[in-house]
Parts: structure tokens; C-alpha cells; sequence
């Protein structure tokens, strides 16, 4: 039962895409299919975790071949927690987009590229297997390039050159990493791997298609100095497009780093550590300045998404029980609240007619409800208290110093305090500057963007208010994590 | 013959390289379809190369006498293909794309998404 939870994951978007392909000239039918088959994923997501925080790891061999010569799929708490944020995010970018999209746009596959986006998404969250995270990667990129382009502006068509070369290379460095370590240690299996690195006679090449790996994943979670693809394409596509983007994309990569670093790479903790503790250090700060420099709502935002990263990274980077708890914490904190601010800034679109924000203000005036809105992500993204981003960062940053790592704790605090400058400068220039044409051209939205908005902005509210067991299911995320061995032993069974 | 393949690998992966160090989109993509045939053929490789020996387990035989050749290296290169020439597609028709509407295939001259700070002050 549990195992048909797990394989359901990236199965229900695959089938998902499959029928609102047939729907494909029936446009009310593929929405509600579209927004149906979310709504079971977000269930057996729901699901998912519960079984994993009853029954522990959940482990299934497809078509019983024992591990390691089959295709796993293992999902421990993690794993679970991500699918069920993706479920989530994905459902709210998906009602949003009933109200976005145009008729044109839904003819260019926008449903059913979003569900095969999604299925990837879970499919890595839920893979025990180096291979099948790099299939699963590749239906995530080969969807993300539909939906950046649908619209075909002249912008997107630039933007998708940029994000389309370089996630070319990350994929292929990813792939020949992949082949490397097939080479030295003969099994893909991601349990086997971490019993089979320590083995590894030739170190200089297994060094080398480790740090193969951790490029192409940083290049994926958009870490310094391998981010440019990223602000190039992020603020062109649809607003729905962007905000699952936003969201999800970067932190799969995220996702993947932290599982390959805590359980098949942990033969020179030190070095890896030091080179990802000055990656999130300058990851940080180059987002953050970025960001500064920005005068365009997503623009801005997708700065910040690097930034956020930074924040990830260091958590992965110290290394601690708790350090580990932040980065799970912050991971799930900033999908629900970067989706969010992307969604808004369509929002804001709407009403004052342009994410310029030279070109727009007046909205506090003219849609208070959308001040609030907007209040809530933006100063959780921030870090004040009591919303979701204080504990996020409260955490990491306890973390670094209880480790004794000043400069990184200083150089957090100091990203923090430069984002409060860019959403104060998006507060003041969108909201309460009068509008630069006079009145502002809108008041209202439709429901369907505002509904999903709230439903996020809820979930902010309710993560910082009622904390304690978000931060329950991260220790125990980070407890599998930083011991290896239960997850090897619930893949390998008796051969561990 | 494996000394033989990675050198060719190598070779591969150099002109790759230089191929996509170039500005003008059409070379990039060259190269990445030759990266990606040099990745496809290391994978080849380092499931390491027997001749004339399928995998194939002989009748009335419980399992293999000698070696074999290793076929899981040879589904992963079958996969990796298919997926790079999804992958190529797409770019070939993104960069068809970019030349139709933006008049250029040539990246230092793409600047719309990301215009000069100039540019954006003549908005």
C-alpha cells in the first residue's frame, strides 16, 4: 500500500498529462482534468507523508527486481515533505493559471506540459537511483522548455536561449558524471553507491565525477557562480509558468545536492563542506546585491530565488543535525513563500498594468487586500517574526554560529537585512507611490488568482505561527539524513 | 580499444568545447550534440568493452561461462540518446525561433530580456 503511495507520486501527473492531452479540444473538460489530478496528487502526497512518519522509510522494487539491480524508489521523510510541497504549489499554480492563460495559450500545451513538469518533479523526489533522478531531470528540463516559451514573445524567446544552453551543459555534465561513477563503483543504486564510494580504489577520478555532480546540481539549484540562466528567463513566461518555476526547479536541484552530499559522497567531508560553505556565501550576497540593482517585480524576485538558495546551501554546507533541520525547513518555507510573491506580482500586473515598477503604484490605495497579501511572503521572506522565513533563518544562522562560523552567520544576517531593502523598495514603488498614469487602472481580480494567493499566504501565516511540528517533520528529515545508514539498510535490507 | 575510445572521447569533448564557446547559437548547439555523443560513448566505456560476446545466456546453461558484454551501460547510452535528441530538437527549433523573431543568432546580440542598463533608461 505504501509503495503504491510512492509510485503514485510521479505516476497520477504522467496520467494527468496523458488525459488532458485527449482533452486537448475540450477546453472546460482539460482544465477541470488538469486541476483534478493535482488535487490527487496533493492527496497522495498527504498520504505519502503520513505513511513515512508512521512506517519510516518507504521503499519499493519495481517489478520486485532486488535492489540494487532494479529501479528503486525510496522515500523517507524528505523526499515525502518535498512531493507534498510540490502537490501543493502545483495545484495553486495550476487554479491560478485557469484565470491566466488565454485560449492560445492552452492550445500550446500549457496543461499537459505543466503535469508532465510536475511528474518530474515528484519523480526525482521519490527515486533511490542515480540514473532515474537523471531521466527524471530531464522531463522536468524538456517541460520547463515548452512552458518558458509559451507566449513566443520576444523576450521569452531570449530568455529560453539562455536557460536552454546552460541547463544543456549542466544535463550533459550530469550524465557524464553519472557514467563515471558507473565505472568505478558498478551499480547506480544511490543506497549501493554510498557502500561502494568508500570502496573506490581510484580516488582521483572519483573526486572528479563527484564535483561533475555537485557542478551540474549547483547549476540546477542556481548557486554562485553558475546562475546566469536563471534572472535571463525567469521574469519572460506566463506568470503561472514562473511562479511553479520559482518555486520548484532551483530546489530540486537542492533536493538533489543535499541527498548526494549526505549519503553517497561523504568520504572528505571537509573539503566538500568548505567549497559549499563559500559557494552559499557568495550565492547569498551575489543574489541579494542583484536584487538591488533590479527595478522589475520578477526581476527582483528571481534574484532573490538565488539568494534563498545561498540560505539552502549553508544549512547542507555546515552540516549539523540542526544545520540540516534549517536547510528542510527553509526548503519548504521558500517554495511556499517564492510561488506565493510570483503570483502576486501577476497580480499586481493586473491591476496597475505593468511589473515596471517605474510604471506602476497607487495599489495600496486602491487594493488594500492585496497589501496584505503581498505583506505577508514578502516580510517572511525577509525573516521577521513570527512568520515562516524567522524560523527558517533563525535556525540556520543558530546553526553556523553554534559552529563557530562567524563570517557566514554575518554574511546571512547582512542578505537578510539588503532583502527587507528590495521589498521595501517593491512596497513603496507598487504600492504607495501614486500610480504614474493617475488612477490605477484595476481594483479587482478574479477570484481564481486571488484564491490560491491567500491559500498560500495562509500556509506562511500558519508555518510561523504553529511551527513546532513543521520543525518536528524536519528533524526527523534531518535525523535520516545525517545517519545514512537507516536509509541504506531500509533499501538494501539484509545485503547492507 | 578502451584507450583507443577515451582518447576519441577527449578529442570529442575538446572540439565540443570550442564549439560552444562561440557566440553565434548554431555552433553552440553543434557542440553540445557532440558533447553529448562524447558523454553517450564515455558511459559506453566505462562499462568497460568485450568483443563478440553478446549477453546472451546459452541454452541448457545456468548462466554465463566467459565474459559478456555488459549490457545495463548500453541501455543507459540508448536512454541518454533518445533523451539528447529530445533535447536537440527542441534547441534546433528554439534557435530557428530566435532567428525568425529576433532577427539573430548571434548571443552578444541578444539583449531583450536582459536589455543595457542604457536601454532601460531610454524605456
Amino acid at each position: 500500500m505504501n509503495g503504491w503511495l510512492a509510485a503514485l507520486a510521479p505516476l497520477i501527473p504522467l496520467a494527468a498529462a496523458a488525459a488532458t492531452l485527449l482533452a486537448h479540444n475540450r477546453p472546460r473538460l482539460q482544465t477541470r482534468l488538469s486541476l483534478g489530478f493535482a488535487t490527487a496528487l496533493l492527496v497522495d502526497s498527504a498520504l505519502l507523508l503520513a505513511a513515512v512518519w508512521q512506517d519510516g522509510i518507504v521503499v519499493v522494487q519495481a517489478s520486485a527486481w532486488e535492489a540494487p539491480f532494479g529501479i528503486t524508489l525510496a522515500v523517507d521523510t524528505l523526499g515525502a515533505v518535498m512531493t507534498l510541497i510540490a502537490a501543493i504549489t502545483g495545484l495553486a499554480c495550476l487554479a491560478y493559471a485557469t484565470a491566466e492563460i488565454s485560449e492560445q495559450d492552452r492550445r500550446a500545451f500549457f496543461h499537459p506540459l505543466s503535469q508532465v513538469l510536475l511528474a518530474g518533479v515528484c519523480g526525482a523526489f521519490v527515486t533511490g537511483d542515480l540514473f532515474n533522478l537523471y531521466v527524471w531531470f530531464e522531463v522536468l528540463l524538456i517541460a520547463s522548455f515548452g512552458l518558458l516559451v509559451i507566449g513566443g514573445s520576444k523576450a521569452q524567446t531570449d530568455g529560453a536561449v539562455k536557460y536552454v544552453a546552460l541547463n544543456l551543459v549542466a544535463t550533459s555534465l550530469f550524465l557524464l558524471a553519472t557514467g563515471l561513477i558507473y565505472g568505478l563503483t558498478g551499480t547506480l543504486n544511490m543506497a549501493d553507491l554510498a557502500l561502494a564510494v568508500p570502496r573506490v580504489e581510484n580516488v582521483g577520478v572519483l573526486n572528479a565525477a563527484a564535483m561533475m555532480l555537485l557542478a551540474a546540481f549547483g547549476m540546477k539549484a542556481a548557486v554562485f557562480p553558475l546562475f546566469f540562466w536563471l534572472p535571463a528567463a525567469y521574469h519572460t513566461p506566463l506568470v503561472s509558468v514562473s511562479a511553479v518555476f520559482a518555486g520548484l526547479l532551483t530546489k530540486v536541484g537542492v533536493y538533489a545536492l543535499i541527498r548526494v552530499v549526505t549519503l553517497i559522497f561523504t568520504h572528505d567531508p571537509a573539503w566538500t563542506n568548505t567549497l559549499l560553505l563559500w559557494t552559499a556565501g557568495l550565492t547569498m550576497l551575489t543574489g541579494v546585491l542583484g536584487a538591488a540593482a533590479q527595478n522589475e517585480w520578477r526581476r527582483i524576485l528571481s534574484f532573490h530565488i538565488i539568494s534563498q538558495i545561498g540560505y539552502m546551501v549553508m544549512g547542507l554546507a555546515i552540516g549539523t543535525r540542526l544545520a540540516i533541520v534549517g536547510a528542510v525547513f527553509y526548503l519548504v518555507h521558500h517554495i511556499v513563500v517564492k510561488a506565493n510573491l510570483f503570483l502576486i506580482a501577476g497580480v499586481a500586473q493586473q491591476l496597475s498594468g505593468s511589473m515596471e515598477l517605474k510604471r506602476s503604484g497607487g495599489l495600496y490605495v486602491a487594493a488594500p487586500w492585496l497589501a496584505i497579501l503581498f505583506f505577508i511572503p514578502a516580510f517572511s521572506l525577509a525573516g521577521f517574526p513570527p512568520l515562516s522565513g524567522f524560523w527558517a533563518k533563525y535556525i540556520v544562522i543558530k546553526a553556523a554560529l553554534d559552529e563557530r562560523g562567524f563570517w557566514i552567520a554575518a554574511a546571512a544576517l547582512v542578505t537578510g537585512l539588503l532583502t527587507i531593502y528590495s521589498m521595501t523598495k517593491i512596497w513603496g514603488e507598487a504600492f504607495w507611490k501614486p500610480h504614474p498614469g493617475g488612477a490605477v487602472p484595476a481594483t479587482e481580480a478574479p477570484r481564481a488568482m486571488v484564491a490560491p494567493i491567500a491559500a498560500l499566504a495562509a500556509c506562511t501565516v500558519v508555518i510561523g505561527l504553529f511551527a513546532q511540528p513543521f520543525l518536528a517533520v524536519a528533524e526527523r528529515a534531518a535525523a535520516e539524513l545525517t545517519e545514512p545508514a537507516r536509509y541504506i539498510r531500509a533499501v538494501l535490507g539484509a545485503r547492507a | 580499444m578502451e584507450a583507443a575510445l577515451a582518447l576519441l572521447v577527449g578529442v570529442l569533448v575538446a572540439v565540443a568545447v570550442w564549439l560552444m564557446l562561440s557566440r553565434n547559437l548554431v555552433r553552440l548547439l553543434f557542440g553540445f550534440a557532440m558533447l553529448s555523443n562524447a558523454v553517450n560513448l564515455s558511459i559506453f566505456v566505462a562499462g568497460r568493452l568485450t568483443r563478440g560476446a553478446p549477453p546472451l545466456v546459452p541454452g541448457g546453461a545456468e548462466g554465463f561461462a566467459g565474459a559478456f558484454a555488459n549490457p545495463l551501460p548500453q541501455a543507459l547510452v540508448l536512454t541518454a540518446i533518445v533523451i539528447g535528441f529530445g533535447l536537440l530538437a527542441f534547441a534546433l527549433v528554439l534557435a530557428w525561433q530566435a532567428h525568425v523573431r529576433l532577427g539573430t543568432v548571434r548571443t552578444d546580440e541578444m539583449r531583450i530580456a536582459e536589455p543595457p542598463p542604457a536601454a532601460e533608461e531610454a524605456k
